[in-house]
Order: structure tokens, then C-alpha cells, then sequence
């Protein structure tokens, strides 16, 4: 237990001492998963609402198709994303390939299901509830989903913290588009897998820990905003 | 509504371009985790992008990966070490002239304990045959990178065949010298290494270097330029100026001046 | 405000209904005139609730056909209040202007009718608080605001008044008067005989997905033709 004692010790040190090279790690690795997250919500909620409200064919087989997609390796999206972005690929002219933007995009494409999913799920247990009077009221069903998507909001932000969760955690994804070029696409979970690598464990574990830290605080502000959001609106 | 999806996308390529274009010169190169590990583009790159203005962004990758980066077009240089792979790819015409930069070693890396005794020896050869005649524990790279190579060769010249001689105490790790140097410290088997990485490695346990100093154990370096005429936008007049600063008498001598606790990591050799 | 073409009578010809799959009404012949208050009356499990709905558009015939007025499709100008009250998570206030704003009621006259409905069932002072937060009467009574707030031709109502308190539900009952009264065509169903007696002008039996009986109240209280209404007066008596 002496490694854990070491990188407690370690990650208070990172922290107050606020190493710049750490502070742009940290930075960096929030505006990757925020982004992919801010995208992959635009992507997922709509969709999770008009498959929850909508009728159509094969809409059980996309049901299922979707939620077995919240389960997509990370490194296998890395991989087909690579292939993708590579200049011998079909989008290499765009040159994103170990650059922060292949990130986002890896990203969003991994968390883009789980949001759509989740979404679907908790729209549809509200249509339930409310399919009937949004019916009489006359609400087609694009005003249905939009309202429902709305009316569901606290149970919806927790989707987005999972999604985000997901993503900064996540490192198969990440390491292949992004390479883990020092100074550019280096991201915690990447520089954590780089130090373990090393054999420096205390450091590696130190960097987890603040890590972690950093993912609580996030929840922590999420949760009083839903609470004081909550209060002003009900 | 649309309106709305055009402040999206606009935020989308915002976000992208943003931390990308920021840099102005730069390269991309692809070269191998011995080198970063080791910490020699630590070193080493500030003292370019000083000199020249250029920034470096190194992609670290086990050898046969960053061959196929380079293949690819993904890169702008390849800097690994394994010749044989790396006149391959000029032959292939992906690469455009192979310039030999410096070498550095390998070490056969062991517990103190030794099961095989093989600690002291100057022969590499030998030291192996014996690992594999007392069954004692091997930790392998397995992931067709030049160490890997380097490796499978030494078994092969030990006379050893490995595939019909390979049993629980050969374990394929199919990982980066790091991982495999864990792996081997909490088996206490014997490894094979870089010299640069064992020296900036901190999870030692009780493993010591057994057997050094065998020319055979030599690890040559090379670079190259990716052919611009495969892949044209490869940026090659800033790729070959890495390279040529990396076999200039100032790109050696500051290869040279590398040291860990003391110890020269890598030597350079540009010149023969 | 605009016009629109009304919806009624709305006639029903030879039509069934099976949602999800489990027939329920057979073989209704209907006309439903405006100005009336009609109170399906039956059984549980007659389909006086499936009948309800598919007057009101929710539940398409299996069978037969349906008309509101020169319309096919269900028009504008309906609405209906379940048993229990169905808000969204905002304001008092808010919900009636969403429901309005479905209805294509927008800018300076919202305002006004969202108070005036308010005040109508006593609810004015509880305007900003959020809906969800209402007790259970409350909540009904703000389906009403929001049913006098729409102004609609035909008011459907199922079971309006059973999950609350005999004095909500007395409240409840003056308000749906005072719809009337104002203009808007009732269709209601209850189990609440001395309810009925006191609301309908007009009675429609159903019995095992039929109509056994359409006459107006006072006869149907007092002289029931079809042995299934006098079976169904004499159990509710017991």
C-alpha cells in the first residue's frame, strides 16, 4: 500500500503546485470530452426522442442495434476512425489525424449511442405517461418529442454526465486518432497509460487520482445547478 | 431551426480548428517508444525547434506501427530501428533514402536470483541458450517491433528454435518495452531491453542488468524521409531538415550529450 | 382569432374498436349533436373509456367509420381531462400557455386568458408555483383552467372527478357546468350515479361494447328500457 500513500501524496502536490504542463493535460483532455459530449448530446438526444415517439418499420431492430452500440470498444472506434482520417483514407485529405478534432470525433462517435439510447428509454417511459394528453392537446409528433425532451431534462443531464463520463475516461479511443503527441494530443488517461508504461506507477496512480478528482468535481456542479434549476423552475 | 444547426456546425469546426492550427512549422514523426521513453526527445527537440524554428510532433509507436504510420502518409519522417524493415519500405518506394543516426544497445535484463546463471557473460548467444536449457522465466515484447526483432534473431543465431522450444516459461507479452519490463519485474524473468528505457525505468524489483557490451547486441537507428511522390503532401522540405540536423555534426554531438544518471544512452554513428 | 370549421356532429357508423389487439366496442351507431351533456354510463369494462377516445380521435376504428363533421380526421377545438391530471414540469401558468399555444393561440390575449381561466377555478394565486408540485385536486383543477383557457367545441371527460375529495370533486363538477354553459358540447363518463343524475341531459348505456340504450337522463333513471340498465341501476343501488 505503500504505492497508494505514494501517489495521494503525489497527486496534492500536482495539484497545488499546478504544474503547467499537468494544467494543459487537464485542459485539454475537458475540452476533447466536453466537445465530443456537447456533440454527441445535438446527435443523441433528438434521436433517442424520435425513435421513442415515432412509429415505423424496423424500429425494434434499430432499438436493439442501439442499445448493443453503448457497448462499442473504444479502441475499435480509434481504429475505424484512424482508417478513416489516415491520409490513405477516404477523409485523409482533412488531415485530422493525430490532432485534437480526430479526438473529438472518436469520442462523440463513442458516446453519440449511449446518449441516443438512454435518451430513447427515458423519453419513452414519459410518453407513456403522457402520450394521451399530448395527443388531445394536438401536438404532432415533432412538438411531442421536442416537449418531452425538455419535460425530461433532470433525468436527460444525467445521461450527459454518464456520456461524459465515458468519454473522459476512456484511452483506446483517444491514443490511436489522437497519437499522444506531447504538447497536442496529450490527454490525462493517455499521459496515465504513458507513465504506467514507464514504470512510474506512483505518478501513474497520482494522475489518476487527480483524474478522478476532476470527474467528481464536474458531477459535484452539475447537481447543484440540476438542484437550483430544479428549485426555479420545478 | 436551421439556424441552429449552423451555430452547431459552426462550433464544431471551431472546436476542431482551435487546437489544431495552432502550431505554425511543425512535422509529424513517427518513431518508436524506446526513443520517447528514454527520454531523448525530451532532450533533444527543444534544442531543434531552437535551431530551427520547427516543432516536432513525435507519434510513439512500437516499430512496426510507426512503419505502417509512415506507409500511410501519416507522418513526415520515420525514426525507428530496425534496418532490415526500414530498407523495406524504401524499397517499396514509400520511403525515400534511409540515413543511418545513431545506436544504442541492448540489455539482457534478469532477477538477481539468476536460475540460469548467465550474470556477467559477454556473449548474448550463450546466455539465451542457457535460458531456454533451464526453462527460466522470459518476458517478450512480441509485438513486431525492432526490439522484438532484434530478439527473435538472437534466439534464432543461439540455435535455439523457438517455436517447437517455447513452453510457460516464455511469456508473449505483445506489448511496449515498458509493460514487458513490468510484466517481467513482477515475474522476475529475464528480458531483453534498451538500454534507454532500462535506464529511465522505476519499477525495477529485482531485476539487474546481466549481460552487456555484446557487439551483437548493437541497435542501429535510422531515419527517413516519407516519399512525397506517394503521398504529396507530405511536408518535405521540413522533414528532410530534421533529418539532416539529426546526422549534422550539431544534431550528434547534442545525441551524445544525452545522459541518464551519468551513463550515454545512445551514440551516434551517421558517419560510420 | 381564427376560424375554424367545427367538428360537429360527429357520427359514428358500424364502428369497432380493438386497441392492442382486444376488441372491445362492436357494431356503434352514434350521432353526438352540440350542446348537450351526455354520461356514458355502464359497467366496468363495457368500454364506456375506449368509446370516449375514439369520439375523441385517440383510439382509430378497427372497423366502420367516423366523422367529425364534414371532417374525416379529428379536428381542432377537443379536448378532453382524464382521471388524472396530466402537467409538464413547469408553471401553472406555463402549462396553460403551452396548450394554448398547440392551439394556436398566441401574443397579447394569452395573458388574459390564462388569468381568466386561473381565477375561474380558483387557482390565480398559485400561477408561478410549478405545477408538479400541486396537490392532486390542484392538479385537476388546473386541467380545467386549461380546458376553459382552449374555449373547445366538445369537452370529453373519463372518470373526472374520482380520484379527488367529495368537496374538489363538488368544485370540479360547477366548473364543468359553467363549461357548458359557455358553449362547450359534454360527453362524460362517471361511476358516480347521483353524479350523473345531477349532470347528464342525456344518458348512453353501454353494455359488453354495445350501446343497449341512448335516452335522455331523467327517462333513464326512471324508466330503463333494456334489462342490462335495469340490472346495472339495481346492482349500483345494492
Amino acid at each position: 500500500m505503500n504505492t497508494v500513500s505514494e501517489s495521494l501524496a503525489l497527486a496534492v502536490g500536482l495539484v497545488t503546485h499546478a504544474d503547467p504542463n499537468l494544467v494543459d493535460i487537464v485542459m485539454l483532455s475537458l475540452q476533447v470530452s466536453l466537445t465530443a459530449t456537447f456533440f454527441a448530446a445535438y446527435i443523441g438526444l433528438p434521436l433517442g426522442a424520435a425513435i421513442a415517439v415515432g412509429r415505423f418499420p424496423g424500429r425494434d431492430a434499430l432499438i436493439v442495434v442501439l442499445n448493443a452500440m453503448m457497448g462499442l470498444p473504444p479502441v475499435v472506434v480509434g481504429l475505424v476512425v484512424y482508417l478513416l482520417l489516415s491520409r490513405s483514407g477516404p477523409l485523409g485529405s482533412y488531415g485530422l489525424l493525430f490532432t485534437p478534432g480526430a479526438m473529438v470525433i472518436a469520442q462523440t462517435i463513442l458516446i453519440a449511442p449511449i446518449i441516443a439510447a438512454l435518451t430513447r428509454q427515458i423519453v419513452a417511459d414519459a410518453w407513456l405517461e403522457y402520450s394521451e394528453q399530448l395527443t388531445s392537446l394536438g401536438a404532432s409528433t415533432y412538438r411531442a418529442a421536442t416537449t418531452l425532451l425538455w419535460d425530461t431534462r433532470f433525468s436527460l443531464a444525467t445521461v450527459l454526465l454518464a456520456g461524459f463520463g465515458r468519454a473522459i475516461a476512456e484511452v483506446g479511443a483517444v491514443m490511436i486518432v489522437g497519437g499522444n503527441i506531447n504538447g497536442v494530443t496529450r490527454v490525462m488517461t493517455t499521459t496515465i497509460a504513458l507513465e504506467t508504461s514507464k514504470g512510474d506507477l506512483p505518478l501513474a496512480l497520482a494522475l489518476g487520482l487527480v483524474l478522478i478528482a476532476i470527474v467528481v468535481l464536474v458531477n459535484a456542479i452539475a447537481q447543484m445547478t440540476r438542484g437550483w434549476a430544479k428549485a426555479r423552475f420545478g | 431551426m436551421t439556424r441552429r444547426h449552423l451555430l452547431a456546425l459552426a462550433l464544431l469546426a471551431l472546436a476542431i480548428a482551435v487546437p489544431a492550427g495552432a502550431q505554425d512549422k511543425f512535422i509529424t514523426v513517427a518513431s518508436t517508444t524506446s526513443t520517447e521513453q528514454s527520454g531523448l526527445f525530451g532532450h533533444l527537440l527543444p534544442i531543434f525547434e531552437k535551431d530551427t524554428g520547427i516543432t516536432v510532433r513525435v507519434v510513439a509507436l512500437g516499430t512496426g506501427q510507426a512503419l505502417d504510420v509512415a506507409r500511410r502518409g501519416d507522418a513526415d519522417v520515420a525514426f525507428v530501428h530496425d534496418t532490415a524493415a526500414e530498407e523495406k519500405l524504401v524499397a517499396e518506394g514509400y520511403g525515400v533514402k534511409r540515413f543511418p543516426v545513431m545506436y544504442n544497445d541492448f540489455v539482457l535484463v534478469g532477477p538477481k536470483g539468476d536460475p540460469a546463471k548467465v550474470a556477467g557473460g559477454k556473449d548474448i548467444l550463450a546466455a539465451l541458450a542457457k535460458i531456454q536449457a533451464a526453462q527460466a522465466p522470459f518476458a517478450s515484447r512480441g509485438d513486431k517491433s525492432g526490439t522484438h526483432a532484434a530478439e527473435l534473431r538472437y534466439w534464432k543465431d543461439a540455435g535455439v528454435d523457438l517455436e517447437a522450444k517455447k513452453g510457460a516459461w516464455y511469456r508473449d507479452t505483445g506489448s511496449g518495452m515498458g509493460p514487458t519490463l513490468n510484466t517481467a519485474s513482477s515475474m522476475n524473468a529475464y528480458v531483453l531491453a534498451d538500454r534507454g528505457t532500462w535506464l529511465a525505468f522505476k519499477n525495477r524489483g529485482d531485476l539487474e542488468i546481466l549481460v552487456e557490451g555484446d557487439k551483437r547486441l548493437f541497435n542501429q537507428y535510422g531515419a527517413m524521409l516519407v516519399n512525397p511522390a506517394k503521398h504529396p503532401h507530405v511536408k518535405a522540405a521540413l522533414g528532410q531538415q530534421f533529418i539532416d540536423w539529426l546526422v549534422s555534426p550539431r544534431g550528434q554531438a547534442v545525441i551524445a550529450a544525452y545522459k541518464i544518471g551519468g551513463e550515454q544512452l545512445f551514440f551516434p554513428n551517421a558517419n560510420g | 382569432m381564427a376560424e375554424r370549421a367545427t367538428g360537429l356532429p360527429i357520427k359514428l357508423m358500424k364502428v369497432a374498436a380493438a386497441p392492442g389487439g382486444v376488441p372491445v366496442l362492436g357494431d356503434i351507431d352514434l350521432t353526438l349533436v352540440a350542446g348537450g351533456r351526455t354520461v356514458l354510463l355502464g359497467p366496468n369494462g363495457a368500454g364506456k373509456s375506449t368509446l370516449l377516445r375514439v369520439l375523441h380521435g385517440l383510439i382509430p376504428p378497427s372497423a366502420g367509420s367516423i366523422a367529425w363533421g364534414e371532417a374525416t380526421t379529428k379536428p381542432r377545438g377537443q379536448a378532453m381531462v382524464f382521471q388524472r391530471p396530466v402537467m409538464l414540469r413547469r408553471s401553472a401558468y406555463e402549462n396553460i400557455r403551452y396548450a394554448l399555444d398547440l392551439a394556436g393561440v398566441r401574443g397579447d390575449e394569452v395573458d388574459d386568458r390564462i388569468a381568466e381561466a386561473l381565477d375561474e377555478v380558483g387557482l390565480l394565486a398559485l400561477s408561478a408555483r410549478p405545477a408538479r408540485v400541486l396537490s392532486g385536486g390542484e392538479q385537476q383543477k388546473l386541467a380545467f383552467a386549461r380546458v376553459w383557457a382552449l374555449r373547445p367545441e366538445v369537452l370529453f371527460l373519463d372518470e373526472p372527478t374520482a380520484s379527488l375529495d367529495p368537496a374538489a370533486a363538488r368544485s370540479v363538477e360547477k366548473i364543468i357546468v359553467d363549461i357548458h354553459e359557455r358553449g362547450t358540447t359534454i360527453v362524460m363518463t362517471t361511476h358516480n350515479l347521483v353524479q350523473a343524475k345531477r349532470m347528464a341531459d342525456d344518458v348512453l348505456f353501454l353494455h359488453a361494447g354495445r350501446i343497449t340504450e341512448r335516452t335522455p337522463a331523467w327517462e333513464f333513471f326512471t324508466m330503463p328500457r333494456s334489462i342490462e340498465a335495469v340490472n346495472f341501476l339495481e346492482g349500483e343501488r345494492i
